[in-house]
């Protein structure tokens, strides 16, 4: 379990990144952080790994307070992928740079393979393993970035911005992916503008605007929303914006939902 | 007058086994605005850099085919009066910026070009106030948001008065906000000035309702090239893993129970539909 007990946190004095921010991430929860630029995304998901400490209030992961550990002891249980991969990327060769954490982690070498090979296949990088890591296209070094923290296996996993430059068809098999790491017990925490990756596959979202928590709760609930959508800069999903368009009384994420309501007014107007 | 004209275009970069674009032929009229999308790796990218010369000249590798831009044969001409007709915008930003100020980012172009004193200041005042950033003009691109450093790119770009504007998932690192109002900007640009616009964008949902034209790759081959109606409700297109938008979906949807017969590109149409039929 991750606890944000009234946590504050400015950059320069006077000017909250994060402003008493108290909530709560459960074992094996799948969660989207919402938000527009600036809003602190970013600054509250760097003190789950311990990159930043709380200045007031705490952060507990598991049962270890961040200011009493360190970003190298959090970091085999934290896994956090940045939003662009070259800034995490560094290795000679796809191999090297899905081992390197785990070699650094003191794992037996047949692990390290054993996992290296579960990553090359998963993310479909196999054809380029032997090759560096620039040579890789855009989306390839994001999936890249990922596999080399999913495969050294920690609990908690946060991604930063993981659909960006991804096509529907990898889009779709990271949240397979997501989903079935998720059903194995592990915390994965996603922090995206992506309003349809959200809507159409994670189940909860915390929406943060200037620094706070504007809401919290079920996807569905939140993203329908207008007033909670335009504070924090955000677009509505398309079935959302087509429910709002339509005048539905429940406007809703859900394909069904939505096509069946706009078949019942096209039938009404039949008649 | 087609603008841009490639013919049996087929490339594999210096050491790669398998070819990257194979045997494309498309025509790009003047003053089209071309959408282009397709699964990551099937050769987009790769094919914007044919366009401007940048391929094969500072690629190497094996080309075979014409690309012709305005009258001009990439291989014959130099990439810097290529680049003149073409500008291309790339997914990141922080890549391509790298001068003090955004008014002399967007003026570096123009120098290179020696164009008079006078006329580099007017160009430079027009492209800001085009893409809306003429108060930027005295920041540093390294202070700006990533969608402010993207439309620097593109003033610099406009400022070289190209005929053709091509845009390689200019949005793709961007806020859903900030990705729209680029979009924005380049729909009001085509509007006003007229320039060719080909946008590489997985956004389909976003872009298709402004694009005239719709083209898809896939492993290295155009497969579907149309208007964004025709390619969008393919039957191929649903193979293709390329995010049909939603709206497309519900419409079909709508079609397969009830012969709904519309074929909308945005929630807006759509919804006018289904109001409209109301009456």
């Amino acid at each position: 379990m991750i606890t944000f007990k009234d946590v504050s946190y400015s950059y320069t004095p006077g000017a909250y990144a994060l402003q008493n921010i108290s909530l709560i991430i459960g074992d094996g929860e799948l969660v989207a952080v919402l938000g527009e630029n600036g809003a602190g995304k970013t600054t509250l998901v760097k003190h789950i790994n311990g990159l930043l400490k709380p200045q007031s209030g705490s952060v507990i992961v598991g049962d270890t307070d961040t200011k009493k550990s360190t970003v190298a002891n959090l970091a085999r249980r934290v896994g956090l992928v940045f939003q662009n991969p070259d800034h995490q990327l560094f290795a000679e060769t796809v191999e090297k740079e899905l081992s390197f954490a785990m070699v650094n982690f003191g794992m037996p070498p047949e692990e390290v393979t054993k996992r290296v090979n579960w990553a090359l296949e998963e993310f479909e990088l196999a054809k380029y393993k032997e090759k560096p890591p620039f040579l890789l296209s855009g989306g390839e070094r994001k999936r890249l970035a990922l596999a080399s923290v999913l495969s050294y296996d920690p609990q908690t996993i946060i991604l930063d911005e993981p659909t960006t430059g991804q096509d529907d068809r990898q889009k779709t098999r990271m949240a397979n992916l997501f989903k079935q790491l998720n059903s194995d017990g592990k915390t994965i925490i996603v922090v995206t503008h992506d309003m349809e990756f959200v809507a159409n596959f994670i189940p909860r979202v915390i929406l943060i605007s200037k620094g706070k928590v504007l809401a919290e709760g079920p996807t569905e609930e939140i993203l329908t929303q207008k007033e909670y959508l335009e504070r924090a800069s955000l677009l509505p999903p398309q079935l959302v914006d087509l429910s709002w368009k339509l005048s539905l009384s429940k406007p809703s994420i859900s394909f069904e939902k939505v096509t069946s309501e706009a078949l019942r007014m096209l039938e009404e107007s039949r008649r | 007058m087609a603008i841009i004209e490639v013919k049996g275009l087929s490339y594999s970069y210096p050491e790669s086994a398998v070819p990257t674009l194979i045997n494309v032929d498309l025509k790009v009229e003047q003053c089209e605005f071309v959408l282009m999308s397709g699964p990551s790796g099937c050769g987009k990218t790769t094919f914007c850099r044919c366009l401007n010369g940048l391929i094969p000249a500072s690629y190497g590798g094996t080309f075979d085919g014409t690309v012709t831009v305005d009258g001009l044969s990439t291989t014959e001409h130099p990439v810097y009066e290529i680049s003149q007709r073409v500008g291309l915008v790339f997914q990141n930003p922080e890549n391509e910026l790298f001068c003090t100020s955004v008014e002399r980012e967007v003026a570096f172009g123009l120098e290179n070009l020696a164009l008079p004193r006078q006329e580099i200041r007017s160009r430079v005042e027009e492209a800001l106030s085009l893409v809306g950033i003429s108060q930027l003009k005295e920041k540093s691109p390294e202070e700006l948001s990533g969608g402010e450093q993207q439309k620097v790119a593109i003033a610099a770009l406009l400022a070289m008065k190209p005929k053709v504007l091509v845009l390689d998932e200019p949005t793709a690192n961007l806020d859903p906000m900030s990705a729209n109002s680029i979009l924005k900007i380049l729909v009001r640009l085509h509007r006003e000035s007229g320039v060719t616009i080909v946008l590489v964008e997985h956004r389909l949902e976003m872009s298709a309702p402004y694009a005239d034209r719709c083209v898809i790759f896939e492993e290295g081959r155009v497969v579907l090239n149309g208007s964004p109606q025709e390619v969008l409700y393919s039957e191929k297109a649903n193979s293709l893993g390329i995010g049909i938008p939603q709206v497309v979906q519900v419409a079909k949807s709508l079609s397969a129970r009830c012969g709904f017969e519309g074929r909308p590109l945005s929630s807006k149409a759509l919804a006018e539909m289904i109001l409209g039929a109301k009456g």
